[in-house]
């Protein structure tokens, strides 16, 4: 038998019992639509690969960190000090976080600009939004498992923000305390949430959201005239691009965690004060700076409650904008221009609210 | 020209050049990537507790034939007191699969549960799979203290 007969035939002994034909054949329909905002496409890969990153550097971080407040701090130390490119590893980790979360906004800014979560993509839009959510879980939950001083106290703000919620705070912040207050039971429980609960959730839900896009194809600016596009193969054309991007991304990573490697600062102490200039992650900062800003009594609400509300509201509009900014395929029958307006607030406010929360 | 639609084109040297360089280039980078993660997953090494000597307990704690468990830095090891004045110590660790072994008193044997192995009371093999004898130790009566060591 010749070699090509063999590979014929293993071929076919595998297409018969998984469907390789199908699979080729809709990797070979694949196609990208070619328009001056293609560019964009690439951001959601970009993610897509950070968080392939995230997985990886986290199985390896994961061999030799422990959960436990005697331990945890220490072992972190051990990674970065003992072990070989250890220092390198968890950097990446904490890179690729940021990173992840920064691209994950482009990506969700360009679906909204391009007005690419209209009819029928609108359930591509919430899938994407809850792993927007899931990924910033991923940041909280992660920023404590070093179990250092600015962690620590990240950790007890943040969780009694979550508990000024009405109705359900005092439940949700006990939640996820896993008591009244943070401590050993409250590693042990962000460290389950990021290592096991939130990676499941995760990847069930990127498997959904790649299926929509799959399903629906590639969206084209509503302004476009979609039958007179020209258009690229997936595979291999848009897909080696795709590649030589993320080798990009992989160098940035690289030069980031190699030249600013994260620091680890000192081991949480409970009676402690807090230090100076606490502050959160850059991605909950413009939230920080606007609950800091509000005073703590506006009329008879308390300031905070405020502003949670303001910010419940902000997100139900923003989560709901397929159901009232575009109705239609063709993206009329809405208030596009409203949804352009409100995105670009919304751009201008995280943008300043960020910087302020961090030079302030 | 004849007509062989087999015939490589005439810059197939040249691609074959880039395809070396693109596909060295690709090898080189995940070596470089890979290269890393091989070192981290080797575990570093953590210093051993290392002991000479260790009190195992006082003389009329432990009666004749008897055996117990002592701690020698982060090893266990076995005492055993044969009678009144002779004593005998080893490492507990079976030196067939790592299991600790005990004393068995009706026996006077040393007996390690996990595949059966026995062994006299110099440490010898008696019988079953171990391959090789214990590691004895030296045994020191102090006063009432009895010191264990490891033998020079």
């Amino acid at each position: 038998m010749s070699a090509a007969e063999l590979k014929a035939k293993t071929f076919d002994w595998f297409d018969e019992r998984l469907g390789l034909r199908m699979a080729r054949d809709l990797l070979d329909h694949k196609v990208v639509p070619l328009h001056p905002g293609t560019a964009w496409y690439y951001f959601g890969g970009i993610t897509l690969f950070l968080f392939g990153v995230q997985m990886f550097t986290g199985l390896l971080l994961l061999l030799y960190y422990r959960p436990t407040v005697a331990e945890a701090f220490d072992s972190v130390r051990f990674i970065m000090t003992r072990v070989e490119f250890g220092w390198l590893i968890r950097s990446i980790h904490s890179w690729s976080a940021n990173l992840l979360i920064f691209f994950a906004f482009v990506h969700m800014f360009s679906v909204m600009f391009t007005h690419s979560y209209r009819r029928p993509r609108e359930l591509t839009w919430l899938s994407g939004i809850a792993l927007l959510g899931l990924m910033m879980g991923f940041g909280f939950s992660g920023y404590l498992l070093p179990w250092n001083q600015i962690s620590y106290f990240a950790t007890k703000v943040g969780t009694d923000v979550a508990g000024t919620t009405p109705f359900v705070g005092p439940v949700l912040a006990r939640f996820l305390r896993g008591g009244e207050d943070v401590g050993a039971a409250t590693l042990t429980r962000f460290f389950a949430f990021h290592v096991m609960i939130l990676p499941l959730i995760s990847c069930g839900l990127i498997g959904l959201h790649l299926l929509l896009v799959q399903k629906a194809g590639m969206s084209t600016p509503k302004h476009l005239p979609v039958h007179d596009l020209s258009h690229m193969k997936f595979f291999p054309n848009f897909f080696l691009r795709e590649l030589m991007v993320w080798y990009g991304v992989l160098a940035l990573l690289g030069s980031l965690a190699a030249i600013f490697p994260w620091e680890l600062g000192e081991k949480a102490d409970p009676f402690a004060s807090a230090p100076a200039g606490i502050r959160p992650e850059w991605y909950f900062l413009a939230q920080f700076y606007t609950l800091k800003l509000i005073p703590s009594h506006v009329w008879i609400i308390e300031g905070e409650l405020l502003g949670l509300a303001g910010f419940g509201l902000l997100a139900l509009v923003w989560v709901a904008l397929p159901f009232w900014a575009a109705t239609k395929p063709d993206g009329s029958g809405g208030r596009a221009r409203l949804a352009t307006g409100v995105g670009i607030f919304l751009v201008c406010y995280l943008f300043t609210f960020t910087l302020l929360g961090y030079f302030k | 020209m004849q007509g062989n639609p087999t015939s490589p084109p005439p810059d197939a040297g040249r691609r074959t050049l880039v395809s070396w360089l693109l596909g060295g280039g690709v090898a080189a980078s995940l070596a470089s990537f890979f290269y890393p993660v091989a070192r981290f997953l080797d575990p570093p090494m953590v210093a051993e507790v290392s002991v000479n000597e260790v009190a195992a307990g006082k003389v009329q704690d432990l009666k004749p034939n008897s055996g117990k468990i002592v701690k020698f830095g982060n090893k266990p090891a076995l005492l055993v007191r044969v009678n009144d004045t002779q004593w005998k110590a080893f490492s507990a660790v079976c030196t067939h699969l790592n299991c600790t072994v005990q004393y068995q008193e009706a026996r006077r044997e040393i007996w390690c549960a996990c595949h059966n192995g026995t062994y006299d009371l110099e440490g010898r093999v008696a019988s079953g799979p171990p391959p090789k004898p214990l590691e004895e130790l030296a045994v020191k009566i102090r006063g009432d203290e009895v010191v264990i060591s490891k033998r020079v």
